[in-house]
C-alpha cells in the first residue's frame, strides 16, 4: 500500500459520499421548496394549486370566524394592500389573534381560497417574521421602526 | 453600584483578554517565557472578572432591581425564583454574558490543568482563546450590554415570555452553550496546532477530551430543546426541521466527526490536516448556530431573544473567525507532516467512512437551511425549505453510516478482515430480521420502510452489543472471567458501547414516532369520549386554576382502557398575567413504550372544547437514547488514557505515574 493507492481510495470514496449527497439535494430541492408569498402578490398572480406557498401577513381584524365543529376556521390574511381568505381546520397556535402576524403553509385552491395546513405564530408576541415585515414595507403599510 | 461594578468588572475583563491575547503569543514566536507565563494569570483574572460580572446581573434579576432595562424587560417580581435566575440567559445581552463566562471557565481550564502541555502551545492555545474572548466581549459591551439603566425605574417588569418559564428550556441554554463553547477549545488547538506547524499523538490527546466534553453537553442541549417542543408547544412534535434547530444539529454533526477522527490521529497519527479543518469547521458552525437566528438574518418561528440590530457586527465577527482560521489553515495545513498508512478496511478506514457521511450530512442540512438565503440574495425570492427536504436528503444519508457503525467498531486498526466482521455479526443481522418481523406483524403490515429502518436500529444495537460481549468473553467464559474483563477494558469502550446503543434506541424512538404516530383532533363537550389507539379518553368539563403569575383552565380526562381506568389527565391552558400570553400545557401519560398526549384548544362558545390527542410509539426512546450517547460521552471522558501520558511527547506510550489532573 504505497501513499498514492491510500489517498486515491479515500479520494473515490469522498467523490462516491459527496456526489451521492449532491444528487440528493438536487433531487430534494426541486419539489420541497415553499414559496414565500405575500397577499398582493397572490392576488397579482394567483399560484398553480399543487405549489407549496407561505403565506404570511397579519390576520384581518373581524374576520376570524369559527364553524359549528369547532374545528374548522375562516379568516382573511393582509398585508394592507390586499387581502386573501384561508381556511384551516385544527387548532390554532396559542398566540394567533386577530391583527398578530403569522405565517401559513399550504395551497392556494381554485377557487381563491388558501388552504393552509399549518399555521405558525411567533412565540413571542412581539414578533413579526421577516418576510411579513418586508411584504408590509412593499406594501406601503409599515408603520414600526425597526423589525423586531 | 453592584451593576455598575458588574459593568466595569466586564471592561476590566476585556483588558484581561487582550493581554491574554497579545504577549503571550509573541513571548511564544519568540521564545520569552515570562511573556508566555503571563497567559494563565490572565486566563484566571478573566474567569473572575466575568463571574463578578455575571453574578451582578443575577443579583440584579434575583432581587428584581427595576432600574436595570434588561431586568425590567424580562422578569417581574412575581415570577418564581428558578425563572428569576433562568431570566439571567432567557433574553439576548444575557445569553452573551453567559456565553463569555463559559469560555472564560474553559480558558481558566487549559491555565489549570494544561501544566503539563510544552509552554508554547499552551501559550498560544490561550492566546487563541482570548481572541475569541475579545470579540465576545467587545461585541457584548459595545452593542448588547445588559447593564444599562432605565430612569425613573418603573414599578414592576415586563415579566419572561412564558413559554421559557419551563424547567426544560430553563437549563436548555445553558447546555447548549457549554456545547457550543466547548468546541472552541477544539478550535483553539486548531488554531495553536497550526501556527506551531506540529500535530501528533499528544496534541490529540489534549483535544480528545475536550471534544468529548463540548459533545456531551451538546448532545443534552439539544436533546433537551427537543424534549422542551414536544412537552410544551403542544404539536406533540419533537424536531421540525426549524433553522433554529438545524444550526445546533450541524456542529453536532460535525463534532461527532471530530470525536472519531481524533481517536485516528491519537491511535495511528494519520489524518492529522483532516482534523485540524474539523475542527475549525466544527467551531464555525457553533458561532454560526449562536448568531444565524438571533441575528434575524433566517427566519424561525421558534427563535427567542433575537435582535437584527446587530446584524452587521455579527457579520464582521463571523467572517473574522471564520475567514482568518480557514486562511490560516489554507497557508499552513500543507507544512504539516503525513501522517500514517491504512488500507481501506481497517479501523482508519471505517473512521473515514464514517467521517464522510456526517461531512455530507452536515453539508446538505448546511445548504437546505441557508439556501434561503442565498436564493434571495441571488434573485430577491423568498423560499423556506421544509421538513421534505431533509427527509429526502439527510436520511438515505443516514442509513449507510448506521450500517457501517455496527461493523467499524469491530475491525481492527491498520489492516482488517472484513468477513471475519461481519461473520460476527450474525447475531446482529438475525435481530435486526426479528425486529423487523415483529414490526410487521404487530402493525399488519405497515410501511415497508419504517420496519426496515427499524430493523436497522436493531442491527445497530445488536451489533454493538456483540462486540462489547465479544470483549468480555460474555457466555464464553465464566461470570468472574467477564466481570474483570468488564473492569479492564478502557473506560472509553464503554463509553463507544453506551453511545452507540443509545444511537440505536434514539433512531428507534425517532422511527416509532414519525410512523406510528396518531392524532386526533376533535370538538368534545362535557362527558363526551375521544377514542385513540385503543385507549377511551372522557372528558370531564374544565375548571379554572389560579397559579403564580398566571390563570389556567384546566381540563380534567379520564382515561380508559377495555374498559379500565389507567389514568386521570389535566392538560392546561394558561394565560400569564403581565404579558397577557396564553400557553399550552399538555397532559401526558407515558408508559416506557409509548406517550399519550392531550392538548385543549380554545371554548367554541357553544359549551364545547378542541381538543387535540396523540398517541406516539416509542417516542419516550428518543430521549433516553440521548441520555445514554450523554453518558457514553462522560464514561469515555472518564477514561484514565486521557489524562495520563498525554503530555510526554518524547515519551508517548510509556503511562507516566501522575495523578489524574481532571
Amino acid at each position: 500500500m504505497t501513499r498514492k493507492r491510500c489517498r486515491l481510495y479515500i479520494v473515490v470514496a469522498a467523490l462516491l459520499v459527496f456526489g451521492s449527497a449532491t444528487a440528493l439535494v438536487l433531487a430534494a430541492l426541486d419539489d420541497s421548496l415553499d414559496l414565500f408569498q405575500s397577499p398582493s402578490q397572490i392576488m397579482a398572480a394567483p399560484p398553480a394549486p399543487e405549489r407549496g406557498i407561505r403565506l404570511g401577513g397579519l390576520v384581518e381584524e373581524g374576520t376570524v370566524l369559527r364553524a359549528g365543529d369547532g374545528l374548522s376556521v375562516t379568516f382573511r390574511i393582509t398585508d394592507g394592500a390586499q387581502s386573501v381568505p384561508v381556511a384551516y381546520k385544527g387548532i390554532l397556535p396559542d398566540l394567533f389573534r386577530e391583527g398578530q402576524g403569522v405565517i401559513t403553509v399550504g395551497n392556494m385552491q381554485s377557487d381563491g381560497t388558501f388552504m393552509a395546513r399549518e399555521v405558525l405564530a411567533k412565540h413571542d408576541e412581539n414578533y413579526l417574521p421577516r418576510e411579513v415585515v418586508d411584504a408590509l414595507k412593499e406594501s406601503g403599510q409599515w408603520q414600526g421602526g425597526s423589525a423586531q | 453600584m453592584i451593576i455598575e461594578l458588574g459593568h466595569f468588572a466586564l471592561v476590566l475583563a476585556l483588558v484581561a483578554a487582550l493581554l491574554q491575547g497579545s504577549l503571550p503569543v509573541i513571548g511564544a514566536a519568540r521564545g520569552d517565557a515570562a511573556w508566555m507565563a503571563l497567559a494563565r494569570p490572565a486566563a484566571f483574572a478573566q474567569l473572575v472578572l466575568v463571574v463578578i460580572s455575571f453574578g451582578a446581573l443575577t443579583h440584579a434579576y434575583v432581587t428584581s432591581d427595576f432600574s436595570v432595562f434588561n431586568v425590567v424587560q424580562n422578569s417581574h417580581s412575581a415570577k418564581p425564583l428558578l425563572y428569576k435566575i433562568t431570566g439571567v440567559w432567557g433574553n439576548h445581552e444575557g445569553s452573551m454574558l453567559l456565553w463569555i463566562l463559559i469560555l472564560s471557565v474553559f480558558g481558566s481550564a487549559v491555565a489549570a490543568f494544561g501544566g503539563n502541555l510544552p509552554p508554547t502551545l499552551r501559550a498560544r492555545v490561550l492566546g487563541v482563546q482570548a481572541w475569541i474572548g475579545i470579540g465576545f466581549i467587545a461585541f457584548t459591551l459595545l452593542t448588547s450590554n445588559p447593564f444599562l439603566r432605565q430612569f425613573p425605574a418603573p414599578f414592576d417588569g415586563e415579566d419572561l415570555n412564558p413559554l421559557l418559564q419551563d424547567p426544560g428550556l430553563a437549563f436548555h441554554p445553558p447546555m447548549l452553550y457549554a456545547g457550543y463553547v466547548g468546541f472552541s477549545m477544539a478550535f483553539s488547538f486548531a488554531i495553536a496546532a497550526l501556527i506551531e506547524g506540529k500535530v501528533d499523538a499528544a496534541w490529540a490527546r489534549w483535544v480528545r477530551p475536550w471534544t468529548l466534553l463540548a459533545w456531551s453537553f451538546l448532545t443534552g442541549g439539544i436533546a433537551l430543546g427537543s424534549w422542551w417542543a414536544y412537552y410544551e408547544l403542544g404539536w406533540g412534535g419533537w424536531w421540525f426541521w426549524d433553522p433554529v434547530e438545524s444550526v445546533s444539529f450541524m456542529p453536532w454533526l460535525l463534532g461527532t466527526a471530530l470525536l472519531h477522527s481524533a481517536i485516528v490521529v491519537e491511535k495511528r497519527n494519520a489524518l492529522k490536516v483532516w482534523t485540524i479543518l474539523l475542527a475549525i469547521l466544527t467551531f464555525s458552525l457553533s458561532l454560526i448556530g449562536t448568531f444565524i437566528v438571533r441575528s434575524g438574518v433566517l427566519t424561525s418561528v421558534h427563535a427567542f431573544a433575537t435582535d437584527p440590530e446587530r446584524g452587521f457586527f455579527i457579520l464582521i465577527l463571523l467572517a473574522l473567525a471564520i475567514g482568518g482560521s480557514l486562511t490560516l489553515f489554507a497557508i499552513r495545513a500543507p507544512a504539516l507532516k503525513a501522517g500514517g498508512l491504512f488500507a481501506p478496511i481497517s479501523r482508519e478506514g471505517a473512521m473515514v467512512f464514517n467521517n464522510l457521511f456526517l461531512a455530507a450530512a452536515c453539508a446538505a442540512v448546511f445548504l437546505g437551511t441557508l439556501y434561503p438565503l442565498f436564493l434571495e440574495a441571488l434573485d430577491g425570492s423568498k423560499v423556506s425549505v421544509g421538513p421534505p427536504f431533509f427527509n429526502a436528503t439527510f436520511v438515505p444519508l443516514m442509513v449507510p453510516l448506521v450500517f457501517l457503525m455496527a461493523i467499524g467498531p469491530l475491525l481492527p486498526w491498520k489492516r482488517a478482515d472484513l468477513a471475519g466482521a461481519l461473520a460476527r455479526l450474525k447475531l446482529a443481522a438475525l435481530g435486526a430480521l426479528a425486529v423487523g418481523l415483529v414490526a410487521w406483524y404487530v402493525n399488519n403490515g405497515g410501511p415497508v420502510l419504517a420496519v426496515a429502518a427499524l430493523g436497522l436500529a436493531a442491527w445497530l444495537f445488536v451489533g454493538t452489543l456483540v462486540e462489547w460481549a465479544d470483549r468480555v468473553k460474555l457466555f464464553r467464559a465464566p461470570l468472574a472471567e467477564n466481570w474483570s474483563r468488564a473492569r479492564n477494558l478502557p473506560r472509553a469502550a464503554h463509553g463507544m458501547t453506551l453511545a452507540h446503543a443509545g444511537l440505536a434506541v434514539a433512531m428507534a424512538g425517532m422511527i416509532g414516532a414519525s410512523v406510528w404516530k396518531s392524532e386526533v383532533v376533535t370538538s368534545l363537550r362535557p362527558s363526551e369520549t375521544v377514542e385513540v389507539a385503543g385507549y377511551s379518553l372522557l372528558f370531564e368539563g374544565v375548571g379554572r386554576l389560579q397559579g403564580p403569575n398566571y390563570t389556567a383552565e384546566r381540563a380534567r380526562f379520564t382515561v380508559t382502557r377495555g374498559g379500565e381506568e389507567v389514568a386521570v389527565m389535566f392538560p392546561e391552558k394558561r394565560v400569564y398575567d403581565v404579558r397577557a400570553m396564553p400557553t399550552t400545557e399538555a397532559a401526558i401519560r407515558t408508559t416506557f413504550l409509548a406517550d399519550l398526549y392531550a392538548v385543549i384548544g380554545d371554548a367554541d362558545g357553544q359549551g364545547g372544547w378542541t381538543v387535540r390527542v396523540y398517541h406516539e410509539p416509542l417516542v419516550p426512546w428518543i430521549w433516553l437514547g440521548c441520555l445514554l450517547m450523554v453518558a457514553g460521552g462522560l464514561t469515555s471522558l472518564s477514561d484514565r488514557r486521557l489524562r495520563i501520558g498525554a503530555p510526554h511527547r518524547e515519551r508517548a506510550g510509556k503511562p507516566a505515574a501522575r495523578p489524574a489532573a481532571a
